[in-house]
This record gives structure tokens, C-alpha cells and sequence, in this order.
């Protein structure tokens, strides 16, 4: 009974929290457009008994996915995402392991302040952080100014409303959500493995290579999917400081909802997102059962 | 001791009238009251306001779409209005309710009858007119003294705005009103539901596309205002505040509106009771002060709109009254065009065609 409990509230978990919205959001994506409140139909009423739930199913079809396939837009600003996403990730994780690294080779009397200075940002609104990000890369911005000073440019560099202004304010928010899981596996490690590794005849870059990286793997695996799944769907990052030629899934999702009222297709293009990033994970984690399979 | 003790006693008084006291929800927009007045609505009613803003059409139609946003009274737009009215967003007014209706401007409710037929559902509140706001030194520097500061052919015609471009042009991200206006620059009908016809400004935004520097809905007031960019296209009231701050800041900067003359988009504010409002009591209550000759002119004295209310006319100041820009003459006013809402499959096209605008795809 206990046990069957203890696998009761993850599932319990998933039902509330990811199944059912899933499933009145893939409702709506399944609707047509109106004007009514809610704007979309048909609604589903209990209260007429069997046939009106029948007619209700009847009514759904897949005509907003086949519409999503009718514009390249679409699949124009799912690729792009996918692309700033991947790239942002990459940028991150390569900005962020070093920091990972260094806070776990640390003194240990150390690592908790270290480990407070990079939770610290999030006690300042994410809103306000990245507003402050527009101070700084404008064209009058404090980066600007300082580099001018500097004298390496002459004249001001256009970095806001730029995707180079995106990448920025990507890396900078999703930072710590790398750098914490790398830090955990890297802090668990065994100092006298690279001992080890090293009597063997291993070089230290090559050490770190055969057994630092490998023994982290799970913690950079964990930060990428960590940055990479909500990147994709950002919208707040690329509205203020990317430019308008910055194509997002997440803006069209935007105007779909709000400037076409097409609740439906908005849907659609959500439930398109999540598959995009569901069946590649499910995938991966097959593959990764597989291989423990194999190796026990 | 003494004072602590008051102040609890004060306190105390205060939650219970807190907990007695009807409440009135408002939701209109930003930067668009003089906030005394809800003071002094609170004081003569005895009702508590609260008032939130927002800024953009779009996000009050999904809240209204949606219901139960809690709001006794919200200000959409003409054409916002009239879709939500369909959609049975709003609750009919009681007009016997609301006795300061005899104020109302004839001139302005025929107009706004176009979107609510009778004035059932809603009054007005402010309007306006949509056209071009410039800095008048740094245009004429470029363009010489008689650069057209007055037409649209400063903003559709690649000529003039690939030179402007340098000192930064703006201009609303709101195909609403920027569609129609080119429309009208091309000679076409700018109420036009014909998405062919719609699809003819593409060519048009196409070419002035690389020296538009943002599409932005509210950035452009300061940037007027500190002479970051010298053309912005937006709403007369913004620019006409930025004029204001930037001749209070004295900073040489000086900003002139303009409906162009080829014909602007005259456009509605109206204030409605949505059908699930708590409080449709309170709501009525609030229109009808808002309707007082008075308190609607300290509103426009405030914000630089004009309204829609004939009574307030002897109240406001000369620096509204009589400026053409806020209350045009009689023939300017024949010179605006309204609009009507697009069917949602006209409303794809416009949304995609401003997309493609914007980003290029």
C-alpha cells in the first residue's frame, strides 16, 4: 500500500499539472473560431445528457493543424526557435561550466557564498533585470559609453533590438539554472579518481576530459534540457530586446491570441511546441534506459 | 501612548469601513485621468475606486473574451467595442440611471453609433484622431521649409522618409490604424474589408520598411519628447503630451501634430459595463460623474483629448478648446474617416501582412 502510494504522487502530479490543461488546450486546438465568450466553439455542455456530448466530439476536427501547414510562418519561427534555443544553450553551457567548475574545486568553507551569489539575482524580478538589460546595451547604454571611453570603437555599436541583444539576455537569465545541476554532479565527485587517472599516465586536460566530463554528464544534461525547453517558448526576452526582425515561436503564439482572437489555432501552434520538445526527450530517455539496461 | 492608541482606534475604523464599503473596479487606459478626480468620486459617492490601466486594446478584448475579468467598467475602442458588444461581452446600460447623459455631444454619438447602434451599451469618453508628430527643427533641416509636416506623403513616400530615417523615424505597431492610413494615401477606400484591396499596402510599407527604425505603440512619446527620433505616426494626445514635456523641459526641442491632410482615422474611446460586472450599480454611478460637464473637462484640461461631451466645452481651457489639433474645425472634421471591424478572416490577412512588414517573412 505505502509503495503504491509513493508512485501515486508523481503520476497524480503529472494528471493535475501537465495531462489535464493538455488536454483542454489540444480541446480548444480541435474547435472553431467565433464570436462569443469563450471565442471558440463548440462548448461542451454536461447538462444535455449523452447526445449533446456526442454532437460536441463530432463537431472537433484537425482543421487549425492542417491551416498551420498552409504558411510558411510557421514552420519558419518553430526552425528559428529551435535554432536560437540550441545556440543559446551552447552559449550557456560554455559560459556556465567554468563557473560549475570553479565553485566546486573551491575551499569548501567557500562554496555556500559562492553558491548564494548565484542564486542571488532571482531575489530582483526577472522583469526588472532584463529592463535593466536595455539600459545597458542601448545606444546611449552604459556598454557603450564605457567602450567608447575605452576608445576601442568610435562610434556607438547597435547591440538593442538586435538578436546578438537575445542571446544576451538568455544567457545572463538562464545561467544559474546550468550552472546549479553541474555544480551538484561536479561536487559529488571523487577527488581521487583523478588521482588515479593521473598514476595511469593521464595528462590533467586529458584526465578532465576522460573523467571529470563523463562523471558530470547527468548534471550537464539536466542544465541543457533545463535551458533549452523553456528558451523555446521565450517570449519576454526576444519582445524587449530583440528587434522586429526576431522570429519566435513564442510572439506568434502572441498574435495569434491576442491580435487574431483565434484561441484555436493558438492552440494548435501550442500543441505543435509541445510535441517538439516532448518526443525528443521521451526518445532520449528510451535510449538512455536501453543503455543501463544493456550495461547491468 | 496616547497617539498609538488613536492610531489603532483609526485603524480599526478604517478595516471596518473597509469591509463595508461598496468597491467600483475601473479599467481604462495609461496615462489617461486626472487622478483627482477619482479622489473626488470616492469622496461624493462614498464608494471605493480602484483603477487599473492598460495599454493596448488587444490585452482588454482577451479579458473581456475570456469573462469574469471582475471590472465594472472598461474603455475599449470603437471597432474593439463593437466586436465585443457582438461577442456579448457588455450588459445594456440603464440610461434613466444615468441623468448627465443629456450632456452628451450629438456630433460625436452619431458617429459612435456606427459601433454601437442607439449608444445602448457604452458612452464616450475621449477621441481622437491618428497622424504624424514631428520635430519641426530637425525635419525642416532636413527637408527644407516646406517639408510636407502635414500629409502623408512625409511617411509613404521613400523620398522623404529614407532621408528622415537618419534622425530616427516611429511609428504604431497597430495595423489598425496603419493600414487604413495607407489606404488613404494610395487613394483606396480606408475602410476597406476587401483583402485584395488591403494587400495593395504591402508594396507601399515594403519600400519605407528599412528607414522605419521601431514599430512601437508608447515608446514614442519620449523619444519625441528628448528628441531621440524626429517622425513618429501615433495618436494625437501623445504627441501633443510629448509637445508638452519637451517645451517644459525646454530642451529646443519643438513637436507639431498633424492630421495629414489627405484624411486621419478619427478613433473612439467608450466607456462599457461588462454583462458579469460585481457591481453594475456602482458602475452606472461612475459613468454618470464621469458625464458631469465638469469633471469631463478636468479629464481632457488633463490628458489633452478632446471628449465626447457638449456641456464640458465651457469648461475647458483655451489651450484645448482652442487648438485645432484636439478640436479640429468644422471642415477638418468632415476631412476624418472611421473604420469598421474586420471579419476574422480579413483579420488573419492584416495580422499576417503586418508581420511580414515587421520582420521581413
Amino acid at each position: 500500500m505505502r509503495r503504491f502510494v509513493l508512485i501515486a504522487v508523481p503520476y497524480l502530479w503529472l494528471v493535475a499539472l501537465f495531462l489535464i490543461p493538455f488536454v483542454i488546450v489540444l480541446k480548444i486546438a480541435l474547435s472553431d473560431v467565433a464570436l462569443a465568450r469563450p471565442p471558440y466553439l463548440p462548448q461542451l455542455d454536461i447538462t444535455g445528457g449523452w447526445d449533446s456530448i456526442r454532437t460536441f466530439f463530432s463537431e472537433l476536427d484537425f482543421e487549425n493543424f492542417w491551416f498551420l501547414t498552409t504558411d510558411d510562418l510557421y514552420w519558419k519561427a518553430y526552425l528559428s526557435s529551435l535554432q536560437i534555443a540550441l545556440f543559446s544553450t551552447t552559449l550557456t553551457l560554455l559560459v556556465g561550466y567554468p563557473i560549475a567548475y570553479g565553485m566546486a574545486r573551491a575551499a569548501p568553507e567557500w562554496r555556500p557564498t559562492l553558491l548564494m551569489l548565484v542564486i542571488l539575482p532571482f531575489w530582483t524580478s526577472f522583469l526588472i533585470r532584463v529592463y535593466a538589460w536595455m539600459g545597458i546595451l542601448s545606444n546611449e547604454g552604459l556598454l557603450n559609453q564605457f567602450l567608447l571611453w575605452l576608445g576601442v570603437i568610435n562610434e556607438p555599436l547597435t547591440i538593442l533590438n538586435t538578436n546578438a541583444a537575445v542571446y544576451i539576455g538568455i544567457v545572463y537569465t538562464y545561467l544559474p539554472f546550468m550552472i546549479l545541476p553541474i555544480y551538484s554532479a561536479l561536487e559529488r565527485m571523487d577527488d581521487s579518481l583523478l588521482e588515479a587517472a593521473e598514476d595511469l599516465g593521464c595528462s590533467r586536460l586529458s584526465a578532465f576530459w576522460l573523467v571529470t566530463i563523463p562523471l558530470s554528464k547527468n548534471g550537464i544534461i539536466a542544465g541543457c534540457f533545463l535551458v533549452f525547453i523553456p528558451v523555446i517558448g521565450e517570449f519576454v526576452i526576444p519582445s524587449l530586446l530583440g528587434g522586429s526582425g526576431t522570429l519566435m515561436i513564442g510572439k506568434v503564439l502572441w498574435e495569434e491570441f491576442f491580435s487574431n482572437r483565434d484561441w484555436p489555432v493558438a492552440s494548435a501552434v501550442a500543441v505543435i511546441l509541445l510535441l517538439i520538445l516532448v518526443i525528443p526527450i521521451i526518445l532520449f530517455q528510451r535510449n538512455e534506459q536501453k543503455q543501463r539496461e544493456a550495461e547491468g | 501612548m496616547k497617539t498609538h492608541l488613536l492610531t489603532m482606534t483609526a485603524g480599526a475604523a478604517l478595516m471596518a469601513s473597509l469591509a463595508h464599503a461598496e468597491e467600483v473596479r475601473v479599467y481604462n487606459w495609461s496615462d489617461y485621468i486626472d487622478e483627482e478626480l477619482l479622489t473626488k468620486f470616492e469622496e461624493e459617492t462614498g464608494i471605493d475606486l480602484i483603477y487599473d490601466v492598460f495599454d493596448s486594446n488587444e490585452l482588454l478584448e482577451t479579458k473581456m473574451l475570456a469573462g469574469g475579468s471582475g471590472y465594472d467598467v472598461v474603455v475599449p475602442s470603437g471597432t474593439f467595442l463593437q466586436r465585443q458588444i457582438q461577442a456579448g461581452s457588455f450588459q445594456k446600460l440603464d440610461k434613466s440611471k444615468l441623468p448627465n447623459l443629456g450632456n452628451m455631444w450629438d456630433v460625436v454619438e452619431q458617429r459612435t453609433a456606427q459601433y454601437d447602434p442607439g449608444n445602448d451599451y457604452s458612452i464616450n469618453y475621449m477621441w481622437g484622431t491618428t497622424g504624424i508628430g514631428v520635430n519641426v527643427g530637425k525635419v525642416q533641416e532636413i527637408l527644407g521649409p516646406d517639408a510636407p509636416i502635414d500629409s502623408w506623403e512625409l511617411i509613404f513616400n521613400p523620398d522623404n522618409i529614407s532621408k528622415l530615417a537618419e534622425c530616427g523615424v516611429h511609428m504604431l505597431d497597430a495595423p489598425a490604424e496603419m493600414i487604413p492610413a495607407a489606404l488613404k494615401y494610395i487613394g483606396e477606400n480606408p475602410d476597406s474589408h476587401d483583402p485584395d484591396v488591403i494587400a495593395k499596402t504591402e508594396p507601399v510599407f515594403m519600400a519605407i520598411r528599412p528607414h522605419i527604425q521601431k514599430f512601437h505603440s508608447s515608446e514614442y512619446i519620449n523619444a519625441l519628447a528628448n528628441g531621440d527620433i524626429c517622425v513618429a505616426v501615433g495618436w494625437s494626445g501623445d504627441i501633443l503630451q510629448a509637445r508638452d514635456r519637451a517645451a517644459e523641459a525646454d530642451n529646443g526641442v519643438e513637436v507639431a501634430y498633424n492630421a495629414p491632410k489627405e484624411g486621419a482615422q478619427m478613433w473612439f474611446d467608450q466607456m462599457a459595463i461588462p454583462v458579469d460586472a460585481p457591481n453594475p450599480d456602482a458602475a452606472h454611478k461612475f459613468l454618470n460623474f464621469i458625464m458631469d460637464a465638469e469633471n469631463m473637462a478636468a479629464a481632457s484640461n488633463y490628458v489633452y483629448y478632446a471628449n465626447g461631451n457638449a456641456a464640458s466645452k465651457d469648461y475647458l481651457i483655451e489651450d484645448v478648446i482652442g487648438d485645432p489639433a484636439i478640436y479640429p474645425s468644422e471642415e477638418a472634421l468632415n476631412n476624418l474617416f472611421t473604420t469598421t471591424p474586420w471579419d476574422p478572416r480579413v483579420q488573419r490577412t492584416v495580422t499576417r501582412l503586418w508581420t511580414k512588414i515587421k520582420s521581413g517573412t
